[in-house]
């Protein structure tokens, strides 16, 4: 270790912005206590959101709204902030950087921050008063304050920052020229299409626009007065702001003798040439490319804090990056490779009188980039795509029309664009959480991601059915350069690792128990936490059937108690009825045992179950042994696990009816019962295409039909309404029951814990679905053969164990013995 | 101080919870997989959860009804959320567990909680049957 004897390691930050606050705050949140850390910050105030300028600038927001982290913020934390002092050397063989006032800190780790510097085009005139930049608060305020007091303003570059700043001196009164070099805008992040829809809603907005023009020089004498083009032409300007792009800014780096090209090269563990030295934001280059916006510099702050805390477990592997203009007024996204070449296709939407176009671009299968311009409420969805490279063959019919057909509580339609919802508009309708809320959140608050939404609004915590619609909130309040959290999404905070690179370890690494995948994968936590505990205990159930011992205190209350958990702590009892078919007797056994245990409500479910509501906890073993006595089993109606065959009467009784749907019902839910899922799993079987048993929202449906069953697969009435995916048609009941045991197999063994079926098969495609159990019938038997095999243990009815006394603790309350003691004990 | 004797450590389930019947409602005696024991009204400072019934983790309890996460040896809510329930004084003697039924922090009284009488003298709503009885 590098420490002196005795004394904390010290952190020197070079560089008080975004990217390197952010691994402080991150390194804070693993080891708050494991550095002495000093800042220093050449700017004269404390950090500050970057990405908010523009909106400064435009007057849509205060200078104090952008501000990150006040002086206290840095004093409560033990952090010596040096503010205005630009370091001016590092002493690497000292270990110690020197700033241009004369003060010097030793290091035992550097982490260089240092960002980027604005590009100037080196024209004559380009150092007039009058000519500015767009980086800094300082530059905002000459901006505002040319504003003021004069009324032309040449805005050169017109890419992303250009257009912002152009907008931003509009919005405060200035006549505005936005001169750029190429003959489309934006052309690093859109198409000529878009480009052209865009000039044109910018020109109706007050812009003026140069194509194609070159700057030869800069004119002026004192100040300045106007630009020269190539070609002789002039406009007259009080203003000139050069927007037309950034540098990393290496020169303290570089004089140090760390290795520089573009940018400070750094490694996957985000370690410079010097080892001791680390380097984040926009100063960085990774295997080849700089950034320059945000999201890939929270990624790169969480990798570096994840080495400087010497967990040593993370790797930045690169980032795909996605654009929004942070124009009131003007949606647009782009993200990935929306050029295409002659290898990918392009599928295109375009109505020019509403002034929308999209364009996704696909190769193999895959979507690679996307432009969306006056229509942007998917950009997040098509973003999410790319990233994780879903197959998009089986969406692509729709996918140009959005995630709308997934359903977003009704806010996915055209009418109601995120932007433009009033703000009591309910976002959240789980937590009552409307639209006014999260936005004050994210800027009072300044929050970046959906995590730091959900934890301080709650939105978007419960259901997930308004993730997109809190995203957009996200992306159109931090505006610009927002994108969501990272593709490699970990468990939960206890871990950096996916849901499938633990299940992926699980089986290849052979591990067996809770603590060996704690061992094996380096859990930040001694027990992991009320996320991960429940997810691990089913994948290695999953994995090691009958061998795995089933961890009860890992288990969410409902599958510990057997019974779901209402809101004022009763639980209530749902006994398996198969089918839906009942008996005189068995009714009769319910309503003795309702009576008994004086059960306030009994109530039908949807699933054509029996729900006796309102029981109390210390009652529900001797209930069970009731309700054993009659024969009836647990109905799993509280668990991760296979609920209910609904059914129709079929042939047996319907005039319609093609088949014996209830009979296939029975089948199937006898052969599937007490197996634990990823999520909850439902089927149904109808009899007849009318589809009485409403088959086609289930996990998995059949429909009956005169020459066979059509089995239909990814439906979901729940949060998102979803209608299935036909999956393929079998002749005979067997085929039926096999393809289901191979279907729930796979489903157990390739989704992600708490995902279900729909999202599941929107993930991985249709396509993989029908290889792996339709068109390889080896495959198929071998998955069915897996299934059995799980059920063997798994169809144990626990209301029966648990009435003959198994984990009799978890429902007696624990009696103090009235002995009082005089004395404390020790 | 008013210490009463539970019982043996071994009946309390590690990372899990036991329930107590107080004076003025019930209490959940935790234990942690390092063997910690503490003492909570079982109430969530949020609509009243039984926390006794919540994931244990670390020296925190998850709600299982909204996932508050509650800190065992403070009674209180972890950030962003703010709250407080009652806490109490546990030791364990000679493997026996004792608890001090006199709360080192008095819960606040919440509108669904436990005790009819608390909750009718902060005048809030006469919670039902069913809250009463609960587990």
């Amino acid at each position: 270790m590098l420490t002196r004897t005795g004394q904390k390691p010290r952190l020197v930050l070079v560089g008080n912005g975004m990217a390197g606050m952010r691994t402080v705050e991150e390194l804070l949140k693993l080891k708050p206590d494991m550095y002495e850390i000093t800042v220093f910050g050449a700017e004269p105030h404390g950090n500050y959101n970057r990405i908010l300028l523009s909106p400064v600038l435009a007057g849509e927001k205060t200078v104090d709204e952008i501000l990150l982290n006040d002086d206290g913020w840095y004093a409560e934390r033990g952090i010596r902030l040096h503010k205005g002092r630009r370091v001016a050397h590092i002493h690497r063989g000292r270990r110690e950087v020197v700033a241009e006032d004369g003060t010097r800190e030793p290091y035992d780790r550097l982490l260089l921050a240092t960002g980027s510097t604005p590009f100037v085009i080196p024209v004559p005139g380009h150092d007039l008063p009058g000519v500015v930049s767009f980086r800094d608060l300082q530059d905002v305020d000459a901006m505002l304050a040319a504003s003021r007091s004069h009324r032309r303003a040449v805005v050169i570059g017109g890419g992303l920052l250009g257009l912002e700043a152009a907008n931003g001196l509009l919005r405060q009164g200035m006549e505005v020229t936005v001169v750029h070099l190429m003959d489309t805008l934006m052309e690093r992040q859109i198409d000529p299409p878009a480009a052209a829809l865009l000039q044109r809603s910018l020109e109706a907005k007050g812009l003026q626009f140069r194509l194609a023009a070159q700057t030869e020089a800069i004119l002026g004498d004192g100040r300045v007065t106007g630009v020269r083009f190539r070609d002789g032409t002039e406009v007259p300007a009080d203003l000139v702001v050069m927007a037309v792009g950034i540098r990393p800014n290496v020169e303290l780096a570089k004089a140090s003798g760390i290795h520089c090209e573009r940018g400070v090269v750094v490694n996957d563990t985000l370690q410079t040439y010097d080892p001791v030295v680390y380097a984040v934001g926009e100063c960085v280059q990774h295997r080849g490319q700089c950034y320059g916006l945000v999201a890939p510099l929270w990624e790169q702050a969480k990798v570096c804090a994840n080495h400087l805390a010497e967990y040593g477990i993370a790797r930045y592997e690169g980032s795909v990056t996605a654009t929004r203009l942070k124009v009131t007024g003007i949606d647009l996204f782009s993200a990935g490779d929306f050029l295409g070449d002659e290898h990918s296709e392009d599928l295109v939407f375009q109505d020019a009188a509403r002034g929308v176009y999209k364009k996704l671009v696909l190769r193999d299968g895959v979507v690679r980039g996307a432009v969306l311009y006056g229509d942007t409420i998917d950009g997040s969805w098509y973003f999410q795509l790319l990233r994780e490279g879903t197959p998009v063959n089986d969406l692509r019919d729709g996918l140009l029309f959005g995630q709308a057909h997934l359903g977003d509580s009704g806010h996915g339609d055209d009418k109601t664009r995120v932007a433009a919802l009033p703000d009591a508009a309910e976002i959240c309708g789980c937590n009552g959480v409307c639209k006014g809320a999260i936005v004050q959140a994210i800027t009072e608050k300044k929050l970046f991601t959906l995590d730091d939404v959900r934890a301080h609004t709650k939105a978007s915590s419960s259901c997930g059915s308004c993730t997109g619609l809190v995203e957009s909130l996200l992306a159109t309040t931090l505006g610009g350069d927002y994108s969501q959290t990272p593709a490699k999404k970990p468990v939960c905070a206890c871990t950096e690792h996916s849901h499938d690179e633990v299940r992926a370890a699980i089986t290849e690494q052979g591990l067996k128990t809770m603590a060996a995948v704690f061992e094996a994968l380096d859990w930040k936590t001694p027990d992991g936490c009320h996320v991960c505990r429940p997810a691990l205990n089913y994948y290695l159930l999953a994995a090691w059937p009958g061998e795995y011992r089933d961890d009860a205190q890992s288990r969410f209350i409902n599958e510990r108690a057997h019974g779901n958990i209402q809101k004022d702590g009763t639980y209530s009892v749902v006994p398996r009825i198969w089918g839906g078919v009942t008996t005189p007797t068995e009714l009769r056994a319910i309503a003795a045992v309702a009576e008994k245990y004086r059960v306030p409500t009994v109530k039908f479910t949807g699933g054509q179950r029996i729900d006796l509501l309102g029981v109390k906890k210390k009652d529900l073993p001797a209930m069970w042994r009731d309700l054993g006595a009659a024969g009836f089993v647990s109905g799993h109606a509280y668990g991760k696990a296979l609920r209910t065959v609904k059914t129709c009467v079929g042939s047996e009784w319907c005039r319609f009816g093609t088949q014996d749907s209830t009979g296939l019902g029975i089948q199937m839910e006898k052969l599937t019962w007490g197996s634990w899922t990823p999520h909850k799993f439902k089927m149904g079987v109808s009899g007849c295409p009318r589809n009485c048993a409403e088959a086609t929202i289930k996990d998995l449906g059949v429909v009956c039909v005169d020459s066979g069953y059509e089995i239909h697969v990814g439906g979901n009435g729940g949060v998102k309404v979803r209608v299935t995916d036909f999956l393929c048609k079998v002749a005979t009941e067997a085929e039926v029951l096999e393809m289901t045991g191979a279907f729930m197999q796979l489903y157990r063994e390739e989704a992600r814990y708490l995902e279900r079926t729909a999202p599941w098969i929107e993930r991985v495609g249709l396509t993989h679905v029908q290889q792996a159990i339709v068109e390889d019938a080896d495959n198929r038997a071998r998955l069915h053969r897996r299934f059995l095999e799980s059920q063997g243990p798994a169809q144990v009815d626990p209301w029966a164990e648990r009435a003959a006394g198994h984990a009799a603790q978890e429902f007696q309350p624990l009696t103090p013995i009235a002995e009082r003691h005089e004395e404390v004990p020790a | 101080m008013n210490w009463v004797k539970l019982g043996a450590l071994e009946t309390i389930p590690r990372l899990g919870a036991r329930v107590v019947a107080g004076p003025n409602g019930d209490i959940a005696v935790f234990r942690t997989a390092a063997d910690g024991v503490f003492a909570l009204a079982d109430r969530c400072p949020h609509k009243g959860g039984p926390l006794s019934q919540g994931i244990v983790h670390g020296e925190r309890v998850t709600c299982p009804l909204h996932n508050w996460v509650i800190d065992l040896a403070s009674g209180s809510a972890t950030g962003p959320d703010t709250g407080c329930t009652g806490a109490y004084r546990v030791r364990v003697d000679q493997g026996q567990v004792w608890l001090d039924l006199d709360p080192v922090v008095s819960a606040p009284v919440h509108a669904a909680a436990a005790d009819p009488e608390e909750a009718a003298e902060a005048g809030t709503q006469a919670p039902t049957p069913a809250q009463r009885e609960a587990v």
